[in-house]
């Protein structure tokens, strides 16, 4: 049984529906973001679960208990939010206690745990600092601290570094990484930046309008996007339109010319597929294997971006890009120039619709 | 030219300044002087000491502190959380209520007190069962009405007063992150509420203070011997206390002002960090 299960979750809201058809196991000590544009859905759900808002159906439960229609203060889940929320008219060292000094808890064992946490946090010495004196990303620290201080049984982020300036964001990202594998604790976290969820996720849970598109291992999002809205929202990937000459080979037609996928796929021979293409798995032609497949284009231009160049190609109607690394001896292609682009069978994915909608 | 032009601009606000100095000191001034001349050929300060000297002057005033205190209570009571409850769910009812609070300065005392006298002068009852007793028929329950009563009169500078406190702070967030720790609404309310408030509390106790302490309109009617009736009857009997009382009162008001700008000033420098 999964530590944190949502099943069937849907809210509605007087003027739309936030989310639909929401369905989610947690593994404990994973970590698993929700990945998507704004207001597709991210804070309400992870609002459901911390107990603000209450489903409109379905069910949310926690370690086996059903929580669905608990108070937020009876379901031990710590919250970080964007804003900090760190209480002005308190210390740091009062506001990491709060929760602690609601239970009753002894006095030493308070001592104890606050000082545990702020040497946690790196901030060992700004227990007696309020929290105006301190920076943002030291703010969001202490709130990162105040709710891992009630041992809580799972612990949400609400885009908790949006607010800090790039830098920061991504020292600060790598040292939640690391607070949540050293305590092991169940993470839910909440952002609209694909490097974000990739470099901390166990699993992302990539959303759109309220549904979950995909459920899968940063690895597996990026690189086996099931729709188009992630291979679009997710990395660089050069989305075509192709017409199916026949499903069982994986035989597509792209603008004219022909190209293989790597395994056959279940379409009517005729139809319109969305494909992917990676950029990276694309080369200029060269040595031209015959397993592989060819697309000729003119080039449109060639950006240098530092360790890799970037060349956009034209079919006939639409852009393909695709990388090459770097070196000394490149000679690039120039604009107008005609050329043939070869890549592995494995490197066309045939794309979904995006999100089913819901059975009625 | 330009630095004529703004001569002129100086020279006149100056002469603003100076008209409205006049306006407002001159009375002050010539109270004053005229409060310092009770003795014959003579400055003195016995019109004071007579005022202080007399009996009635500290039942009254200790009578209307008393009744200051007890409003700022309820007024607290009453207004703390109504408008905390509205910035966390009814946002869009914040007009609404502030407009509500402005009634005072639409309807004026002497309607409140009379809608009050034939109101509570019998027992309130709703389809034959009496609610209230007539609480006018004593003058114990009669305190009850008049610090109602001067709760209404305060209402526009508490819930002021509250409504920009909580504007200053992120009452969603800070409620939210004391709910997931575990608090319930009275740990909300006085842990983490009220202290923020501070400031804004301070300066809504201090004006209400001041309203009430000189209030004549309700006290009259209701028949209760407070400090505004007690100056109003000193001014038709004597001559020089009730100047030297209206001094005393300006005096008290200033330390009142002082103070609000002195704790306030304290308090911006940790509300702008907060954001
Ligand atoms: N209290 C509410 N009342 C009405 N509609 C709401 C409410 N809260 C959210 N919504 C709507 O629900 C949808 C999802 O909102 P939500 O805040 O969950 O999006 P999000 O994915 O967190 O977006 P963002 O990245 O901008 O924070 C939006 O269309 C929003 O307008
Ligand atoms: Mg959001």
């Amino acid at each position: 049984m999964a530590f944190v299960e949502l099943h069937q979750v849907q809210k509605n809201f007087a003027t739309a529906t936030a989310v639909e058809n929401f369905n989610l196991d947690v593994e404990r000590g994973e970590f698993v973001s929700f990945l998507g544009p704004s207001g597709c859905g991210k804070t309400t759900t992870l609002r459901m679960i911390a107990g603000f808002e209450v489903p409109s159906s379905g069910t949310i439960r926690l370690n086996g208990a059903d929580v669905t229609n608990l108070p937020p203060n009876k379901r031990n889940v710590g919250m970080v939010f964007q804003s900090y929320a760190l209480f002005p008219n308190m210390t740091v060292a009062e506001n990491i206690a709060f929760g602690m000094t609601v239970a009753r808890k002894p006095k030493e064992e308070i001592t104890k745990r606050v000082d545990e946490m702020l040497r946690l946090i790196h901030l060992p010495q700004l227990g007696n600092r309020y929290p105006y004196q301190l920076s943002g990303g030291q703010q969001q620290r202490v709130a990162l601290a105040r709710a891992l201080a009630i041992q809580p049984q799972v612990l949400l982020l609400d885009e908790p570094l949006s607010a800090l300036d790039a830098k920061i964001r991504v020292s600060l990202r790598q040292e939640i990484r690391a607070i949540q594998r050293t305590l092991g604790i169940t993470t839910i976290y909440v952002t609209h930046d694909q490097e974000e969820a990739m470099s901390l996720s166990d699993r992302i849970v990539v959303m759109s309008n309220g549904r979950m598109e995909q459920v899968g291992t940063p690895f597996e999002i990026y690189n086996f996007p099931k729709t188009q809205f992630v291979a679009s929202f997710v990395g660089t990937l050069n989305q075509l339109q192709a017409r199916v000459s026949d499903a069982a080979s994986g035989k597509l037609d792209v603008e004219g010319q022909t190209i293989y996928a790597a395994k056959p796929f279940e379409k009517m021979t005729g139809e319109t597929v969305a494909i992917a293409l990676r950029p990276e798995m694309i080369d200029l032609d060269g040595s031209g294997e015959s397993e592989e497949n060819h697309l000729q284009g003119t080039v449109e231009d060639t950006t240098f971006l530092g360790s890799i160049v970037r060349t956009r190609v034209r079919l006939r109607d639409s852009i393909i890009s695709f990388d090459t690394f770097n070196n000394p001896n490149l000679t690039l292609p120039r604009a107008s120039e005609k050329i043939t682009m070869s890549f592995p069978r494995d490197a066309v994915l045939i794309l979904e619709q995006n999100a089913a909608p819901v059975q009625a | 030219m330009n630095a004529r032009a703004a001569r002129n601009v100086s020279w006149f606000s100056w002469i603003v300044i100076v008209i409205g100095a006049i306006y407002f000191l001159a009375p002050l001034v010539g109270t004053f002087a005229y409060s310092l001349t009770a003795l014959r050929d003579q400055l003195s300060f016995a019109a004071y000491q007579r005022a202080f000297a007399d009996p009635k002057f500290v039942e009254s005033f200790v009578y209307s502190n008393l009744l200051a205190v007890a409003t700022i209570i309820a007024s607290v009571l009453l207004i703390v959380p109504t408008t905390y409850w509205v910035h966390l769910y009814l946002p869009k009812l914040r007009p609404v209520v502030e407009a509500i609070s402005l009634l005072p300065f639409v309807i004026p005392a002497i309607t409140l007190v009379f809608g009050y006298i034939r109101v509570y002068s019998r027992p309130v009852d709703v389809l034959g069962i009496d609610l209230i007793p007539p609480l006018l028929s004593t003058s114990a329950s009669t305190n009850i009405v008049l610090v109602a009563g001067y709760t209404v009169l305060s209402m526009p500078y508490m819930y002021r007063a509250v409504d920009n406190g909580l504007r200053a702070i992120d009452v969603r967030r800070l409620t939210e992150a004391a709910q997931s720790l575990g608090a319930g609404w009275g740990t909300i309310l006085f842990r983490v509420i009220l202290p923020n408030l501070r400031t804004a509390l301070l300066s809504g106790a201090l004006l209400t203070f001041a309203i009430v302490v000189g209030e004549l309109t309700l006290a009259t009617f209701l028949g209760i011997p407070a400090f505004g009736p007690y100056l109003q009857q000193l001014g038709q009997h004597k001559a020089y206390e009730p100047s030297a009382l209206t001094i005393v009162s300006f005096l008290l008001t200033w330390v009142a002002m002082v103070l609000i700008s002195f704790v306030t000033r304290g308090d911006t420098r940790s509300a702008a960090g907060t954001h």
